[in-house]
């Protein structure tokens, strides 16, 4: 674990109970140590492709699931892990996913970049940048359409939102009055291009004012503030058919992709080191410890359930089978 | 049946499937309104209301994604683009996300849309709203493509499309729009996608044609009669999946086959429909397959290069009686 930085004195308003509190440390951590093996699997060939990691970016997906319904959708882009487990799928079929094997949520065909899950409406993981965005407000649109109150979450990175489909879909959104919560991951960086190079307003949550969408800036690293957050948001969305566009501030520890294991280049070490000092796992675990949520204790047996957790997926992983060769030529068209 | 107009036979198939199935709606640029730019949706949205014949704004990528998004959970959406010009701008749509979702998600999410307007050589519209832009979508797995050359094929094609669980893609023309035909009443009426029809017996040579083409071989074929030689008329009506079977059937009988096509023969749907018949019926022929394609040249304006553009009768007549008289026989 990273150094630890402690912000002084016990919180006592916490705004969620030692129940909660627990369930949000435990899912951070799942998802932290589920990319570490992954990394791992990967060094060692049995993740091919490109593997995104999420590593620094937990508070986010934890966040906001911890405030959705089962029946809320979430979508998302290639750096999905966080968002498909945080949904409630099983580490093991996102492991397996990852393998490229039968048992994996998408049978081996999707990949790291591909999970989906119909059992927890995960609507994808999808590798075009910006392209999910109006698939987002379309699940929007069919949720009115339907009469339901459900909402639906869209991931994406700032790399996106230079791209049109970020606008379109912010106008159809707000013109049509779609329960979409647009939740920009602001890591800084869209592979090596930092927002500063890429946005002349670089300050993302202020595009929603353009579209009359309801916008803010959230700590993406205080997972609290997160999901106090995505809460009005939600509640905006499910009463009265409101988008939001939250942007949360956060930072990927790793490279881009395992292909660029240092991001050396394009950022400064310092700069990483800096950023770990926000450790979004660690603030929260000494939050909990200082209010006396949690005791030292109950974290060890967190840390302990979560890894045993991520290590069964990866022996489910590693016994499950290549999909077999008519897999090639199915699911290409669904017959009636 | 009853005697109407292409465009009525496709106003009709969306107003019955609408009233059959209150998941499926209509979404596009002035489809509401403004009564559809060709007037396709005339009436719907006075029958059907704003919530399913919803008016967009010029955002193709962005209105496309909506309608994937929408399938994804449960609807059925018609996306209407203003002409098939406009959908590359929803190609990454179409292409990345409706085609391959099914696939991505191994089988999770299906995504039942159809993508209509009008595509294909146009009256001097010129090089961006003239061109034949099927080419661009068969080639790619999980998409469904269809041309239908008439009235009746305009409504159970459409209505087949609507109720397919797949993303079709449905290219109609704005020079056939106010073709006549006969055309059934009744609403269950569907032709089945992936069939091709044989539109005219014959004996002597199988031409390969859809829409506008097809009428123009349908001439050629007549005028051909007259000469003595028998022209079989085969119409795929839907290019992918290709109805092989029909086409080598008919070859089978000919020996002989002649492709037209609008689009510029490179890499064409000819090329494509040249190769299965050599490799699948290569004994069965009397003389090489012809193509008679679009010149490769981008849609000119002016009128007279427009019509050099296009294949003419003429050069399908050329084309006929080069491969009949091959061979000697
Ligand atoms: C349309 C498109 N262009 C380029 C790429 C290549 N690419 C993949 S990820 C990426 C950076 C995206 O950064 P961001 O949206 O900030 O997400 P992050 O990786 O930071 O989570 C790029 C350029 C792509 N996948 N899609
Ligand atoms: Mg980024």
């Amino acid at each position: 674990m990273a150094k630890t930085l402690t912000r002084g004195g016990a919180s006592p308003g916490l705004g969620v109970d030692a129940a909660v509190a627990k369930q949000l440390l435990t899912d951070m951590l799942l998802i932290r140590r589920f990319e570490e093996k992954a990394a791992e699997a990967y060094t060692l060939g049995k993740i091919g492709g490109f593997l995104h990691l999420y590593i620094g970016e937990e508070a986010v997906a934890v966040g906001t699931t911890s405030v959705l319904r089962p029946d809320d959708y979430a979508i998302s882009a290639y750096r999905e892990h966080g968002h498909c487990l945080a949904k409630g799928s099983d580490p093991k079929r996102v492991m397996a996913e990852l393998y490229g094997r039968r048992d994996g949520l998408s049978k081996g065909k999707g990949g790291s970049m591909h999970l989906f899950d119909r059992s927890t409406n995960f609507l994808g993981g999808h590798a075009i940048v910006g392209a999910h965005l109006p698939i987002a407000a379309g699940v929007g649109f069919a949720i009115k359409y339907q009469g339901g109150d459900q909402v639906i979450v869209c991931y994406f990175g700032d790399g996106a939102v230079p791209e049109g489909e970020f606008h379109e879909s912010m106008n159809l959104a707000a013109l049509w009055k779609l329960p979409v919560i647009f939740l920009c991951e602001n890591n800084r960086y869209a592979m090596g291009t930092s927002v500063e190079r890429a946005l002349a307003q670089p300050e993302i949550w202020r595009f929603g004012q353009t579209y009359g969408v309801p916008s803010e800036r959230v700590d993406g690293m205080d997972v609290l503030a997160v999901r106090e957050a995505v809460a009005r948001a939600v509640t905006r969305a499910r009463q009265h058919k409101t988008p939001a566009l939250l942007e949360a501030d956060t930072y990927r520890y790793r490279g881009h992709s395992m292909r660029d294991p240092a991001g050396a280049v394009y950022r400064t070490k310092e700069e990483v080191e800096r950023e770990k000092l926000r450790d979004p796992i660690v603030l929260f675990r000494d939050k909990l410890l200082a209010a006396g949520l949690l005791a030292e204790a109950d974290v060890r047996t967190i840390e302990k359930d979560v890894s045993d957790r991520v290590d069964e997926a990866v022996a489910f992983a590693d016994a499950s089978p290549e999909p077999p060769g008519e897999w090639l030529f199915t699911d290409i068209y669904k017959e009636a | 049946m009853a005697a109407m107009t292409y465009r009525e036979a496709l106003n009709l198939a969306l107003r019955e499937e609408m009233r059959r199935d209150p998941r499926v709606f209509v979404i596009g640029e002035e489809v509401g309104l403004y009564e559809g730019a060709y007037k396709v949706t005339q009436g719907l949205l006075k029958e059907f209301g704003g919530q399913r014949v919803v008016d967009t704004p010029i955002a193709e990528s962005g209105f496309t994604g909506v309608g994937i998004g929408a399938a994804m959970v449960g609807l059925r959406p018609v996306i209407e683009m203003m002409t098939f010009n406009f959908a590359l701008l929803a190609l990454d749509q179409i292409v990345n996300s409706a085609a391959k979702m099914y696939y991505m998600s191994g089988g999770q999410f299906n995504v039942p849309i159809v993508i209509r307007g009008p595509g294909g050589p146009a009256a001097q519209l010129a090089a961006q709203h003239s061109q034949s832009m099927e080419t661009y979508f068969y080639h790619v797995p999980g998409l469904k493509v269809v041309r239908p050359t008439t009235p009746m094929d305009a409504k159970g094609l459409l209505k087949s499309a609507i109720r397919d669980d797949n993303p079709v893609i449905f290219i109609e023309a704005e020079t056939l729009y106010s073709v006549k035909g006969e055309v059934p009443d009744d609403p269950e009426f569907l032709i089945p996608l992936g069939k091709a029809l044989v539109r005219r017996e014959g004996t002597d040579v199988t031409v390969i044609a859809y829409m506008g083409m097809m009428y123009r071989a349908m001439e050629a074929a007549e005028e051909l009669e007259k000469e003595g030689i028998s022209v079989e008329l085969v119409d795929p009506r839907t290019l992918r999946p290709m109805d092989t079977e029909t086409i080598i059937g008919s070859v089978r009988k000919t020996h002989r086959a002649v492709v037209v096509e609008a689009g510029a023969g490179f890499a064409g749907m000819g090329s494509e429909i040249v190769a299965f018949v050599t490799e699948q019926a290569f004994d069965d022929l009397d003389a090489p397959v012809e193509r008679v394609t679009g010149a490769n040249a981008p849609m000119p304006y002016a009128r007279n290069l427009e019509k050099l553009k296009t294949p003419s009768k003429d050069k399908i007549l050329a084309a006929v009686r080069r491969v009949c008289n091959a061979n000697g026989s």
